[in-house]
């Protein structure tokens, strides 16, 4: 019926088992050298097959161009070929044998914020792009701004196009002096420099030798190296109820699972746990998969818990640790960005979703707008357009169950969702 | 005993993916699981039996059988589905080309793959569908990069890649009008390597044509087609000989290209797989008509 074989230990699938997720996005203003970028490190780590590489060769000789341009490995819908332009977020992915990578690959226009914004709320890593002939310039600052929001633990700058200035050191330093007194102003992350040319391939996968005087090392070895393990939080036990199952038959007559995904901390058999917004005690019994039973789980697992007690729980519950409780309210404050193109309005009202909670809100206020290239508060101007940062506060018709962005992103994001078209017109940190 | 609390690659796809299919089984009434018998439909499968165990999958398996598989294929759903307890709706190209609802493609390239996005619809309005699960991975072909894993259809079934859905962390947001539904691609992040190297860790059960045998096939357009059946019609100067091949993808005879091989398990595909400079895709017919054919086919409806 099927052909199966049986795995002999295999050191191949060993190794590929071992290999950890880095997901990244890039940013950087148009020509800044994004897609070269990109492409420079799909092919220089081998990951690019040869009928893609192909593809690309005959659209760039197609196109008059005198080098096969590796910006058109990724570019993607037609509409974008068309306009030449970048549009919306694209996932692309490479692997080494260490890592492997998803890439959010997002515009830096001044319209789209809202992408770079989608792609940053997955990503542990952002690599900003500035042209070594331009400097840090207006969007720098913006898309480290956005960087910072969203709370992705590192950031990579690159000073790209490195040739164009004859690979010049102080250049570079000049660069890295300007963005440092910019980035003092932000909450504290972790930032590197590197000075590339991604048309050329310097420092990108492979170290150059037109720039003796850096004694870093490559964008590729940082993306392979730097460290991951702890952009999870490991301390606060937040398991929100996805999904309940209930077999339904003979041999799990009784069985009642909670499913969902860990959003944080650490959970083990045998913990006292309370069930919120209800308050009801109880202990893990068991840690499910399918599989079998596993002693302890931990964020981002997928699995199923079930209780000691029989307690009433459904979606949109949240399991936590009796001496360590999030937030229970209705009422919540929120940096926003606002990502339609009719104008948020105060108190207008909303679909929230939040973890696995689901709830109607209000916007009872909008507290202020932040100039994103200067990072000033506008007080008075609560006029929020498409791509606008915002602080606002909200109000929902049930408890929401949260912690602060800046300490868990699962637990402290939000979206607002319009009541009549569905569509998702904002993205929120909670305060 | 110090340890290390991160997941492998693998182990966090697999988590995500179940995540996503749970949330298909919250936030939709009358989801279904588009079931073609290639490996990424199979892998999705096999994630939903993880997502919801010890309970069955709380959705079925549908396949659009356009009366081109092969035999192995059919073999293979009927005994899978029955395997990992899947209830399973099977709906025919032919019956739509019988009702006048789709025209066989004429000429030597007749393909029923694009007629399979009538059959597919006609199925979601009958059934009244508000969800179907496609094995699709944003990494087989520059369309689908963009795509989400919550990817909303207006009423005719058609996608618009200028209109999508912002997708933030993990909050998607599967609310939809009367008439509106969503495909959901639980695998979105995962590569063909990482497919492969998962059905070995795993040790899934394949249909028979993804291993090397025997089989008349005959050249065109630089990939070997299947030579053994009539409907696929072969010009003049097409010679149909033997050889020892494999299929990289499964889907539609008319278009599934086989590679010469002799990888004959698991571990050697994946050998195959590691060394090959081809993407699979490049295996399909049907994505070669055009640069752009897999988005046209998209904004008509098809996954
Ligand atoms: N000289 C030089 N040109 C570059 C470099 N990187 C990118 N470019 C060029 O800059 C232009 C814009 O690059 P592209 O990757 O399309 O920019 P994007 O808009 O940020 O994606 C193209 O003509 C590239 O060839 C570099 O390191 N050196």
């Amino acid at each position: 019926m099927s052909n199966t074989t049986h795995p002999a230990p295999n050191s191949e699938l060993q190794s590929y088992l071992d290999m950890d997720l880095l997901r990244f996005t890039t940013a950087g203003s148009v020509d800044d050298g994004k897609s070269t970028l990109i492409g420079r490190l799909l092919y220089d780590s081998k990951s690019i097959f040869e009928d893609q590489y192909e593809a690309v060769k005959a659209s760039s000789e197609k196109r008059g161009e005198e080098y096969v341009n590796l910006a058109l490995l990724t570019d993607g819908l037609r509409a974008e070929r068309e306009q030449g332009i970048t549009i919306d977020v694209a996932y692309r992915y490479f692997a080494t044998p260490k890592r492997k990578f998803i890439i959010a690959d997002t515009p830096g226009h001044i319209q789209y914020t809202r992408n770079m914004v989608t792609g940053a709320s997955t990503a542990n890593l952002a690599i900003i792009l500035i042209d070594a002939r331009k400097g840090v310039i207006e969007q720098t600052m913006r898309h480290t701004f956005i960087a910072s929001l969203l709370r992705i633990p590192h950031i990579v700058v690159c000073v790209n196009k490195m040739d164009l200035v004859e690979y010049k050191e102080e250049v570079y330093n000049s660069i890295r002096k300007d963005y440092q007194a910019f980035a003092s102003k932000l909450d504290s992350i972790d930032i590197h420099f590197l000075p590339i040319s991604a048309l050329n391939g310097d420092n990108v996968v492979d170290r150059s030798d037109k720039m003796p005087w850096y004694e870093g090392s490559t964008l590729l070895y940082l993306l392979e190296n730097i460290h991951i393990a702890s952009d999870h939080n490991h301390i606060d036990c937040r398991f929100p109820v996805q999904y309940v199952i209930r077999p339904m038959s003979n041999e799990h007559h009784d069985y009642r699972g909670f499913a969902g995904r860990v959003a944080g901390g650490i959970f083990k058999t045998g913990d006292k746990v309370t069930v919120l917004p209800s308050g009801f005690q109880s202990k893990v019994k068991s840690i499910d998969t399918f599989s079998g039973p596993i002693e302890e789980a931990f964020a981002p697992m997928s699995v199923t818990l079930t209780l000691e007690d029989e307690i009433d729980i459904s979606r949109g519950d949240m399991i936590v640790r009796e001496n360590n409780q999030p937030h229970v309210s209705q009422d919540l404050d929120a940096m926003i960005c606002w990502f339609h193109s009719k104008p948020l309005q105060a108190n207008s009202k909303f679909v929230i979703r939040h973890t696995s909670r689901e709830a109607r809100c209000m916007v009872k206020e909008i507290q202020y707008k932040v100039d994103i290239n200067t990072l000033h508060r506008l007080e008075d101007d609560k006029n929020i357009q498409m791509n606008d940062i915002a602080r606002i506060r909200i109000r929902t018709t049930i408890p929401l169950l949260f912690d602060s962005y800046s300490r868990n992103r699962n637990t402290g994001g939000i979206i607002l969702v319009d009541e009549a078209t569905n569509e998702t017109v904002a993205a929120g940190m909670i305060v | 005993m110090s340890k290390n609390y991160t997941l492998k690659h693998l182990q966090e796809l697999e988590s995500e993916s179940i995540y996503v299919l749970r949330e298909v089984a919250a936030q939709f009434e009358n989801p279904a699981l588009l079931f073609s018998g290639g490996k990424d439909s199979i892998v999705v499968s096999h994630l939903a039996r993880k997502a919801f165990a010890p309970a069955k999958i709380p959705f079925p398996l549908m396949h659009i059988d356009t009366g081109h598989n092969f035999p192995e294929t059919l073999e293979y759903r009927d005994w899978w589905a029955n395997e990992i307890g899947a209830k399973s709706i099977i709906k025919y190209v032919q019956d739509s080309i019988d009702k006048g609802r789709a025209t066989e493609e004429k000429g030597i390239n007749a393909s029923r793959n694009v007629l399979q996005t009538v059959t597919l619809l006609d199925a979601i309005e009958e059934l009244k569908l508000d969800c179907c699960i496609g094995g699709a991975r944003r990494d087989e072909e520059k369309a689908r990069a963009k795509e989400r894993f919550f990817s909303h259809r207006d009423e005719f079934g058609q996608w618009d890649p200028k209109n999508q859905r912002p997708e933030l962390w993990n909050l998607f947001n599967g609310r939809k009008n009367v008439g509106e539904h969503f495909r959901v691609f639980p695998i979105s992040n995962w590569t063909e390597m990482d497919v492969w190297q998962y059905i070995l860790a795993e040790n899934i059960p394949l249909p028979k044509i993804y291993f090397s045998h025997k089989r008349k096939v005959f050249m065109r357009d630089g990939q070997w087609l299947a030579g053994d059946f009539d409907f696929l019609a072969k010009k003049p100067t097409e010679v149909v000989e033997e050889k020892i091949i494999r299929f990289r993808t499964i889907g539609d005879i008319t278009c599934t290209g086989a590679v010469e091989s002799t990888a004959s398990t698991l571990e050697e595909i994946v050998q195959e797989v590691a060394a090959s400079r081809t993407t699979e895709r490049g295996t399909r017919a049907d994505d070669k008509r055009s640069e752009a054919a897999m988005e046209d086919r998209k904004k008509q409806g098809y996954f």
